[in-house]
């Protein structure tokens, strides 16, 4: 995505020829001097009126921390954030994973991924995912466990596992011929599918609800839970990096 | 005026600045970042002001659940810039043009 | 915490649960096996919409039904309700989208790579519908949007050419520009009022500082006016719908922009209190009403402008849209008449547009192009289709018997009791523009051919869902003492506390 470069970092009107370069921007779409002096004065004055209602916030602010700290114990989990996550208002966290599952299908319907194998790495790339990968996913084990009592989780687990997939991406590793196909499906689907199955099942539960843990139950379930989302994550994230269907 | 206050209002700068960005730039690229500037400045807003004490002396000063929503957030972020980065690059190998026909602003 | 917050209520916990559950388990198993997609997704769609209407009924016989996710009250939990506006347009979701599902079988049979994603797409998009409708969590309601959005602009850009693609890149632009406007909204409101859940945060919102409760209502409504494509924000509209492959426009132009309307009322009725709590509640639903019209007008002088019958038909959306917020000003006056008004336009709409899309798709498919002075002769080949256009616009028009005639003669109704001319006069201008362009494109798909051309068969599914639909559109409209019943349940006319 070639745009040649221009120190004032684009917006400017007066730039020389720029049409040869594919992709860049004819000169007489960028809008005028005098409507881009409006629209200054117009977001201006938008934030003074956004500053206004942030100034006007009073202190102390009504927050629902107490009603978290109030019910944590019958959570399953010690830290907060990670129980208004996936117990309190588990039902966002599994939307949530929707979108990225409903991103993956949306990507893979525009176009092909331009493939690993491709890439050229240099002898740095060669060898650093040799020592890093392993270490990465360990760390994403841990991150995964911790998760339950300090900060962590299955975000951020399988960001990590993301970033090992992008990595060996990178170093010309493409995915092995087993792992392509229903696997890589199976492996994407498969933190949305636990959740909804798991969230389902409990209506069957005397006193049921959905998606509503027992809290005797509600450690070892949260857990699975967090175990296939951080697989699923870590898949769809590697897979958004390549940009299309294998 | 209070770090939670000051973190809001940087937010709120970040949003107008994103906004203003977005319309703007004609570059597809651009409009994309303008759109993360945007989405970091709405979250800043979130957890920023969540900072501030509560009403109860004994219950932590800081609200889980603003950080639960960012993370959320986040997520949701990441997927819209995915899809918009697939989208762009398509049109691109499509039509050599990394630019809407006509301009978005209203 | 008011007793009927604690615990859920079965009967309607198990046919909301299936009406998101299923297209999802739908949507993931046509993911994971691509070859029994469109099987999948008809059996899918079919049980949705058997679940949406046991919902319906449900809700009619026993009142709104409540769901609490994770077994948690609000203000720390996630709430579900249904009540009569959400189960109106869950209906309207499921017949529209059966007929639409049928329809998109047949359209993507020789298709094979649209087809592997249509469906999957498609089911989630029908999930983040029923997610949405049932919501009753301010939060929660922005994920389900960005699901809406992220569905749609993949499914619009399905069709493939770079008119599609820069069409699907502007929505997504526009629609993640919207999620985020409501996104600041919300963190405002939160951190003013402690709450995200929308009946908690009503009752704050009197108490709570001026200046932050006008910026955040301002911003949320600005987003999903943004979404809903009301004039002057409708830019995007026409180029996404008018090029998007036919089974989409339909679900876009009858279902997509519904849902933020949708939203823009439940905010307006249940958290600004049919705007008498905020400060700027009349002037609001003025502004909303001047907006109307102006979408009204704009859009039926344009697409009565338009060579190509999806582009029409988008412009047609655009001003339909229009009809919608002119209840606003009418509503605030203290008549519930209006919004019974609205939203039979709302179901109307849905269902007539949606069968007015398969019909063009039907001809283009046939003849190979869309462009209307070209339609000639489609009556003879095509008699079924013409007839579900011509039923279809009969609705538009505002025609009796239609659901059409029904919504825009209650509001018209309301406007001259009121005594607001200049709306009634808008209104009855778009009706006979509309009128111009419904005649235009039957007209010269009633003329004979010059010559022959090549045209393909069309198999009947798509012809017959396209009819039914449109005869739905035409029987809604003998259905009032059905109906309208319905809408009052638990939520339109609590608020503005008569009965229509």
């Amino acid at each position: 995505m070639a745009e040649p470069p221009n120190k004032d970092g684009g917006g400017r009107r007066t730039v020389p020829d720029r049409t040869k370069t594919p992709g860049s921007v004819p000169a007489h779409r960028a809008l005028p001097a005098a409507a881009r002096a409006l629209l200054a004065l117009l977001m201006l004055g938008l934030f003074g009126g956004l500053a206004m209602a942030v100034l006007s916030l009073s202190e102390p602010a009504p927050g629902l921390a107490a009603a978290v700290a109030e019910h944590l114990a019958a959570s399953g989990v010690d830290h907060p954030v990670t129980a208004v996550l996936l117990n309190f208002r588990g039902y966002d966290t599994l939307l949530e994973m929707v979108v990225l599952l409903l991103a993956l299908v949306g990507v893979w319907s525009v176009g092909r991924a331009r493939g690993c194998a491709g890439h050229a790495p240099g002898p740095l790339l060669r060898q650093l995912p040799r020592l890093l990968a392993p270490l990465m996913v360990l760390v994403a084990g841990y991150l995964l466990w911790v998760g339950a009592h300090a900060p962590g989780g299955a975000f951020q687990a399988g960001s990590l596992l993301g970033g090992v997939g992008i990595l060996l991406c990178l170093s010309g590793q493409p995915l092995p011929r087993w792992a392509d196909g229903p696997v890589l499906r199976l492996a994407a689907l498969l933190g949305v599918a636990v959740f909804a199955l798991l969230g389902v099942a409990v209506v069957l539960l005397p006193d049921g609800a959905p998606l509503a843990w027992p809290p005797a139950l509600a450690k070892h379930l949260i857990l699975t839970i967090e175990l296939a989302a951080m697989l699923s994550i870590g898949v769809i994230l590697a897979a958004l990096f390549t940009g299309g269907r294998p | 005026m209070t770090q939670p206050v000051f973190w809001g209002l940087v937010g709120m700068a970040l949003v107008v600045m994103g906004l203003y960005a977005l319309i703007v730039h004609a570059h597809l690229l651009r409009k994309v970042l303008a759109l993360n500037v945007m989405s970091s400045g709405v979250f800043l807003v979130f957890i920023g002001l969540a900072r501030r004490a509560p009403v109860e002396g004994s219950a932590p000063a800081v609200d889980p659940v603003p950080q639960a929503m960012v993370l959320t957030g986040i997520v949701v972020a990441v997927a819209a810039t995915g899809l918009a980065l697939a989208l762009i690059v398509r049109l691109r190998s499509l039509t050599g043009r990394t630019f809407l026909g006509g301009d978005k602003g209203d | 915490m008011p007793p009927d917050l604690i615990g859920p209520d079965w009967q309607g916990s198990g046919w909301m649960l299936a009406s998101v559950f299923v297209p999802l388990a739908g949507a993931l198993l046509g993911f994971l096996l691509p070859r029994l997609a469109a099987a999948m997704g008809l059996v899918t769609a079919v049980l949705t919409a058997a679940a949406t209407l046991a919902l319906t009924l449900d809700v009619m016989a026993g009142g709104p039904a409540r769901t609490l996710l994770g077994g948690w009250a609000a203000p720390l939990g996630i709430l579900w309700r249904a009540d009569g506006l959400s189960v109106a347009l869950m209906a309207m979701t499921a017949t529209v989208g059966v007929m639409v599902s049928l329809y998109a079988a047949a359209y993507f049979r020789a298709a094979a790579h649209e087809r592997v994603f249509f469906w999957p797409l498609w089911l989630l998009l029908w999930a983040s519908l029923n997610a949405l409708f049932l919501s009753a969590d301010l939060f929660n309601l922005y994920i389900t949007l960005e699901l809406l959005g992220f569905a749609a602009v993949s499914l619009t850009a399905l069709g493939g050419g770079a008119a599609a693609l820069t069409g699907a890149i502007r929505y997504l632009l526009v629609s993640v520009l919207g999620s985020l406007s409501y996104l600041l909204g919300v963190a405002l409101l939160y951190h003013a009022c402690g709450t995200v859940d929308i009946a908690l945060a009503a009752a704050c919102i009197a108490d709570a500082p001026r200046p932050a409760m006008q910026a955040a209502t301002g911003a949320m409504i600005a987003g999903l006016l943004l979404k809903t494509a009301l004039f002057p924000f409708h830019f995007w509209l026409p180029p996404a719908h008018g090029s998007a492959p036919a089974p989409v426009s339909a679900v876009l132009s009858a279902l997509v922009v519904k849902a933020s309307f949708y939203l823009v009322l439940r905010l307006w009725l249940d958290l600004l209190g049919g705007g008498a709590g905020a400060g700027g509640g009349r002037w609001l639903a003025e502004l909303l009403g001047v907006l109307g019209t102006g979408a009204v007008i704009w859009g039926s002088v344009l697409a009565l402008r338009q060579e190509r019958l999806k582009l029409l038909l988008a412009y047609s959306t655009v001003a339909q849209i229009g009809y919608l917020f002119m209840a606003f000003p009418l509503a605030v006056a203290g008549s519930a008449v209006a919004w019974t008004g609205a939203l039979y336009l709302a179901l109307a709409h849905g269902l007539a547009k949606a069968a007015m899309f398969m019909s063009a798709g039907s001809l283009l498919r046939f003849g190979g192009h869309d462009r209307i002075a070209e339609l000639d002769s489609a009556v003879h080949r095509l008699p079924l289709t013409l007839t579900a256009f011509a039923l279809a616009g009969v609705s538009i028009m505002g025609l009796p018997p239609s659901g059409g005639f029904i919504g825009k003669w209650l509001l018209l109704e309301e406007a001259f009791r009121q005594g607001r001319f200049g709306l009634a006069a808008a209104m009855l201008l778009g009706g006979a523009l509309a009128a111009a362009y419904v005649f235009k494109v039957v007209g010269h798909a009633f003329t004979p051919a010059e010559r022959e051309r090549r045209v393909r068969a069309i198999p009947k599914a798509m012809e017959w869902s396209a009819l039914l639909l449109a005869v739905a559109a035409i029987v809604l409209g003998l259905t009032l003492p059905l109906i309208s019943p319905l809408l009052q349940v638990g939520g339109a006319s609590a608020a503005a506390g008569g009965a229509a």
